[in-house]
């Protein structure tokens, strides 16, 4: 039985109680408020810093005291790390947290949850909630939600709607939602369909420097698919979602861009060599463009599609193998900026139907670590400092949140890995309400067992 | 000799040993069929159920009289008027038919993959009667049978399927079938109808019938529905007659005869003229004749093995 933090709002005695029990009542896996850690021979990568020593760290009150330098006789924990690697704490920019209105898929409890036990120390959350964040008491109900939950440790930070209900049609209060904390405008699960509506987005957005995310896609073109087009959407007779549907709305996007260069432009999980290519051409324009890409449209192909596992079913879809390998060279090359899981929850009952019945979705923050030492590390298409970067630094930075550093005086962000061991995914381990992954049984190689943030320690195992 | 899987799903990844054992168990109950009692008793005590989804009559009453005649108890179940309308998931009513103790199901649905779900699902043996656009395999199966009963052979045989290819799991079963089997096949269809990367599954493809007439032995003619037209496939079904359709003027242009196929139902003097349907190298009715001793041969080897 798990013994864990009860979150909410501890009251500075009770954390004394909770230091003085933790080593009884946080039995298997620990969420505690030291006063003072010591992270013994941890092998520090640090993108920010340009660390990449192995050394200790100081954390006095959630602040670095020192990185480095002798450790005092005592502090009230110590953890060694050696042979484990301690990296800024990592941040999901693309989750559904389903709360409120979907919350037999997953509340903001289990998803940050989730994300904890993943090694995100943060996440964004998508607007496609019922209410959808197209107003500010909701965005400021997610945030206060989330200091509530699992000792607050996980940063929630909501990405708020572009329109109004995501309809498309009329844009949502930008500026108060800014004001309430939103940190980008999307209307994901559905693109941004109008070109005006877009536009104006764009326009009005750049006056905060927010960027728009665009869940890319000609829906004109998507009606009805269920899967990549191509020779496996024509062995199983299934409708095809057409690469050129996402390419196109990137493509138009791009343009729009151009004409209105003062926005800031995300595109949400990319997932074909077109998309990149349309990125890459932007860059080079030095328009505001980034991108992200999750880890299965890096790790598997249209292929998996074949046995028709609901679990295969996203969107985007699985593309092509070429597709594939388009991701880790532009990964690798710096065209995608970022690595977000798009964690999409459902449960199984809405999981087990037919394939074109079935909703588009899988999770993802608890597997992500595992893929990308699995599929990007192990397969030198990025060193641990890119990957840090793309799992850390670029989301801040994209959505202009504050840079983490492990450096003396900064707040301590952090986020614990093993680098080298192997385990398999076991979905009825998921601490994520939900199983939907087509990830079960793999192995795979790498994992994180815990985070700082926010004064507390959460350890795994 | 065995057949490797305890269902049939699809006919892709079939092996011609396979194929063959179905096609040869088909030729001894086409026999029987022949005979003045034509049941005999290898499914007795053996309960199937008939799980059709989407309609279809020729399909059904072709199950039914193969099951009937090894001897089965036989449930036919039609999706109006069941718990279906009411809501109930397909998982559900497979848990359900799994409940009463059926032995083998029969399942005709418009969803790809819902045969290979059934058989997650339950212990029965599933055989799939249609799923989607995916596969037909029986459909598959008694066209192959019907033209190696005509040609002696499959080996070498060059067929061509006409129409709808991108919504046809007849097109499919007949696709990986043939190519098994060795014959050569091709499809012709307006590009709006010809999925993306078929030619990767070893046919070629054809926009024009005249282009393909003279090089082929059989055509097998898909039906068209008018649902196409109005989600914007092709213009207008006169048009689609008037480039596709099948007529005598057009296959006379091969100078040999060309067997005509259909899987049925037919609109006649729309994809196929009614000379030709009804003519001395249409082969449609012996395809349902044996639609029966083909469906016999697979619950036969199913239920038995």
């Amino acid at each position: 039985m798990r013994k864990e933090g009860k979150g909410s709002c501890v009251s500075l005695a009770a954390q004394r109680v909770s230091r003085v029990l933790r080593i009884t009542i946080h039995h298997y896996s620990a969420l505690t408020w030291p006063m003072t850690i010591l992270l013994k021979n941890a092998h520090i990568i640090d993108p920010a810093t340009g660390r990449d020593v192995t050394s200790s760290v100081l954390i006095i009150d959630g602040r670095i005291e020192s990185v480095g330098k002798t450790a005092p006789a005592k502090a009230d924990r110590e953890l060694d790390l050696t042979g484990k690697l301690l990296v800024p704490g990592l941040m999901d920019m693309h989750v559904h947290l389903r709360e409120p209105g979907f919350e037999h898929k997953e509340t903001i409890e289990t998803g940050v949850r989730a994300a904890a036990y993943g090694g995100f120390t943060a996440v964004a959350c998508m607007p496609n909630t019922n209410p959808a964040i197209d107003d500010e008491s909701v965005a400021r109900y997610v945030q206060e939600k989330s200091k509530q939950v699992f000792g607050g440790i996980v940063d929630v930070f909501p990405i708020a709607a572009a329109t109004k209900g995501r309809n498309g049609a009329e844009l949502s209060p930008m500026a108060e939602l800014v004001e309430a904390g939103a940190v980008g405008f999307s209307d994901d699960g559905s693109p941004i369909m109008n070109a005006n509506i877009m536009r104006r987005a764009f326009e009005y957005s750049s006056m905060f420097g927010v960027p728009v995310i665009q869940h890319a896609e000609d829906s004109t073109l998507t009606r009805g698919g269920s899967m990549n087009e191509g020779l496996q959407s024509t062995r199983l007779g299934m409708p095809g979602i057409p690469p050129v549907a996402e390419e196109l709305m990137i493509g138009r996007d791009v343009m729009l861009l151009r004409y209105v260069p003062g926005a800031k432009y995300h595109v949400a999980h990319v997932s074909t060599r077109g998309s990149l290519d349309l990125v890459r051409s932007a860059r080079k324009e030095k328009l505001n463009v980034t991108c992200e890409v999750t880890p299965h449209h890096f790790s598997l192909t249209d292929e998996a599609v074949a046995g028709f596992d609901t679990n295969t079913k996203m969107n985007p879809p699985l593309r092509t193998v070429d597709d594939v390998q388009a991701m880790k060279e532009g990964l690798k090359d710096g065209t995608i900026d970022v690595i977000a899981t798009d964690h999409a929850p459902h449960t199984v009952d809405e999981k087990e139907v037919e394939f074109i019945r079935a909703p588009f979705g899988i999770v993802g923050l608890e597997t992500a670590v595992g893929l990308c030492v699995t599929e990007l590390l192990e397969q030198e298409f990025l060193s641990w400092p890119e990957l840090i970067e793309k799992l850390s630094t670029n989301p801040r930075r994209i959505l202009n949140l504050p840079a983490v550093r492990i450096a003396e005086g900064e707040k301590a962000n952090l986020t614990f890995i093993d680098p080298d061991i192997e385990w398999i995914v076991r979905p009825e381990q998921f601490h994520s309400k939900s199983r939907n992954t087509p990830f079960g049984g793999r192995r795979l190689k790498g994992k994180a067992f815990g985070v700082f943030n926010n004064g507390k320690l959460f350890v795994s195992e | 000799m065995k057949l490797q899987s305890r269902h049939l799903l699809g006919l892709e990844g079939m092996s011609r040993e396979e194929l063959t054992l179905i096609l040869d168990t088909a030729v001894s109950f086409k026999e029987v069929l022949e005979r003045p009692i034509k049941k005999v008793p290898p499914l007795q005590g053996k309960t199937i159920v008939n799980l059709f989804f989407e309609s279809s009559t020729r399909t059904r009453i072709s199950f039914e009289l193969a099951e009937r005649r090894l001897s089965a108890d036989v449930v036919s179940f039609a999706a109006t008027g069941s718990s279906v309308s009411k809501g109930e998931t397909l998982k559900d009513t497979a848990r359900n038919i799994e409940a009463m103790k059926i032995d083998m199901v029969v399942i005709r649905h418009a969803s790809p993959g819902a045969a290979h779900f059934l058989s997650r699902v339950v212990k029965a043996n599933v055989i799939n009667a249609g799923d989607g656009a995916h596969e037909h395999p029986t459909q598959g199966l008694l066209d192959m049978f019907t033209l190696r009963e005509k040609f002696g052979r499959l080996e070498g045989i060059r067929v061509c399927i006409v129409g709808d290819i991108l919504h046809s799991r007849v097109a499919r079963s007949n696709i990986h079938g043939l190519r098994t089997m060795g014959a050569e096949v091709s499809v012709c269809g307006p590009a709006t109808l010809i999925p993306r990367g078929i030619e990767r599954l070893g046919v070629k493809v054809y926009h024009h019938l005249e282009d393909v007439i003279p090089h082929i032995d059989v055509l097998n003619v898909l039906r068209i529905q008018l649902e196409r037209q109005e989600s914007g496939f092709f213009p207008s079904l006169r048009e689609y007659h008037r480039y596709f359709g099948v007529t005598k003027e057009r296959v006379s242009q091969a100078g040999h005869p060309i067997t005509i196929m259909h899987p049925g139902p037919i609109n006649r003097d729309v994809e196929l003229s009614a000379d030709l349907a009804d003519g001395e190298h249409s082969v449609i009715l012996e395809q349902v004749t044996n639609g029966v001793a083909v469906r016999m041969a697979v619950l036969y080897l199913l239920g038995s093995n």
